[in-house]
């Protein structure tokens, strides 16, 4: 096994996503990092898809061909994008049943980098409290402030963090939306630097729009945030609906980049309880249980 | 009517959405997925503008492009006052576009910066910082000397011009990049006075003013 500058075993086994296979060119080397690591990836257009670490003969926009490509590493295609892993990732990635209904728009909303840990990320991701602050007359408005009574679970056969009976007030929950509504909002935290979200549609009552955060650590404190958006939307152009998600998470953007420690500390006294909610503190426990390190501050033992 | 050719994260298209609101002016907005979808290298777009760049306007069929030169054509154009732009001061309106000459300094610099760190724009990143801080040195001073002079804005005015307009959004902006502003106190309390213009809107990456301090 070649060496890699990051040591966490769990984090190495996971699967991480790279791009949006929507914004890659078929059949040219693309560059990234991930892990510290310098990797390379290429699409071919037809399904097809390689992962390999850099290599001076195959530099990044050269044509390639990735049937003769040699030291493949592990390659998952799965919600629009492109998966990879240094470690031993497990057979499946975790499920989202939604993306395979037909009538959603499934979209990246963007690619941004930002210089925030990815627990960090994660968990601004779950928090409401700062809806009216931050997405004011967006997501929340005041004097609607309060997060009332939710539930977390830990759930031990799935192995995830799932917040329910959330409920916020929001002025204007999505492109869809003719006016504020109380939004009902479930969490999923199914992988450690992985959360989906969903969220009431303002088209059916019956069904919950997706938008899920998948983020490829570059290192232990900056982060490339992918934005799947999986929504009911009959109206708006692809763009419309990717200009909103990006409004919210450029507002979100200063916030994360402006946390202290960057890395998440897991200790459950190191924050007040006012950063670190309900959610918050099952996300904390849940990483501590799993023993991860890369991009936290380990509870002292 | 106005039309304006917009991407909501981009400082340059702010600075119009800036003085509009300011101005009090209407305008629609006909969105542009500049990133990821680079739709202004699009054909539609390059017909618009030939260096599929934002922003345009389109002014009942006047068609412009430029942040600055758009700064310059809405002052001229709406604000009765003629404060904005005045166009009666000669001195005065050489101060403004030599200021306005500064402010695409700061988008070569710390916007630059901005888009390599978050859209993954291949540039210099380190150069760009560097020049940004150079810029903000300049600025600081220049407004820390203001101050002392009773001047609050960028230009030897009693009031704001479309230079304040046009160095505003990329100095909020630049610590996206990688930029503090720990080190400039006037521009800090300049980009407080900004905020606090009436009129004043908000872009994602920029929050209002907080409560004004008791005198
Ligand atoms: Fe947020």
């Amino acid at each position: 096994m070649t060496k890699t500058r990051c040591t966490d075993q769990v984090i190495l086994d996971l699967w991480h996503p790279l791009a949006a296979l929507s914004e890659v060119a078929a059949g040219v080397v693309v560059d990234t990092v991930l892990l510290e690591e310098r990797l390379s990836f290429a699409i071919d257009g037809e399904g097809n898809a390689a992962v390999w670490r850099d290599r001076a003969d195959l530099a990044e926009g050269s044509p390639v061909d990735i049937a003769v490509i040699s030291g493949k590493l592990p390659l998952k295609l799965a919600y629009g994008y492109i998966w990879t892993s240094l470690g031993n990732p497990p057979a499946d990635l975790f499920p989202i049943p939604e993306f395979d209904e037909v009538d959603r728009r499934k979209l990246n909303a963007a690619t941004f980098g930002v210089n925030v840990s990815a627990p960090r990320a994660i968990e601004n991701f779950l928090d409401m409290g700062h809806f009216p602050y931050v997405h004011t007359d967006i997501l929340g408005a005041e004097p609607h402030t309060e997060v009332k009574e939710y539930d977390v679970e830990i759930s031990v056969d799935r192995d995830e963090i799932l917040a329910t009976r959330c409920r916020f007030f929001q002025p204007m929950a999505s492109t869809a939306s003719d006016g504020g509504a109380d939004v009902d909002y479930i969490y999923r935290v199914p992988h450690p630097y992985c959360s989906v979200l969903y969220k009431s549609s303002p088209l059916d009552e019956s069904r919950l729009d997706v938008i899920a955060v998948f983020l490829q650590p570059i290192d232990q404190e900056h982060v490339r945030a992918h934005m799947l958006l999986c929504v009911l939307d009959e109206d708006n152009e692809d763009k419309v609906i990717k200009r909103f998600q990006q409004t919210i998470f450029g507002q979100d953007k200063p916030i994360l980049e402006n946390q202290f420690p960057k890395r998440l500390p897991l200790d459950p006294r190191a924050e007040t309880p006012i950063r670190a909610d309900k959610s918050a503190i099952a996300y904390r426990r849940w990483l501590s249980q799993k023993g991860v390190t890369y991009g936290v501050i380990p509870a002292a033992t | 009517m106005i039309t304006l050719y917009d991407y909501e994260l981009s400082g340059n298209c702010y600075k119009l959405r800036l003085l509009m609101s300011m101005l009090g002016v209407d305008w629609k907005t006909v969105p542009v997925d500049f990133y990821p979808g680079r739709e202004h290298k699009s054909d539609w777009f390059l017909r618009i503008n030939p260096l599929g760049q934002l922003p345009v306007i389109d002014d009942d069929g006047l068609i412009l492009r430029d942040a600055q030169a758009i700064l310059v054509y809405l002052a001229s154009k709406y604000d009765a006052a003629g404060t904005w732009y005045p166009r009666d001061n000669p001195a005065l309106l050489g101060e403004v576009s030599q200021w306005l000459a500064f402010a695409d300094g700061i988008t070569a610099t710390a916007s630059a910066a901005r888009l390599h760190d978050a859209l993954f724009y291949d540039f210099d990143v380190e150069a760009a910082r560097t020049g940004a801080h150079r810029l903000f040195r300049i600025l600081d001073e220049h407004l820390w000397f203001g101050e002392q002079e009773g001047r609050d804005w960028i230009c030897s005015a009693s009031h704001p011009t479309i230079a304040d307009i046009a160095c505003f959004p990329y100095i909020m902006l630049s610590e996206e990049g990688g930029i503090s502003r720990q080190d400039y106190p006037a521009i800090r309390r300049w980009c407080d006075r900004v905020k606090r213009i009436k009129g004043f809107t908000v872009m994602s990456g920029v929050f209002p003013a907080g409560p004004a301090k008791a005198a």
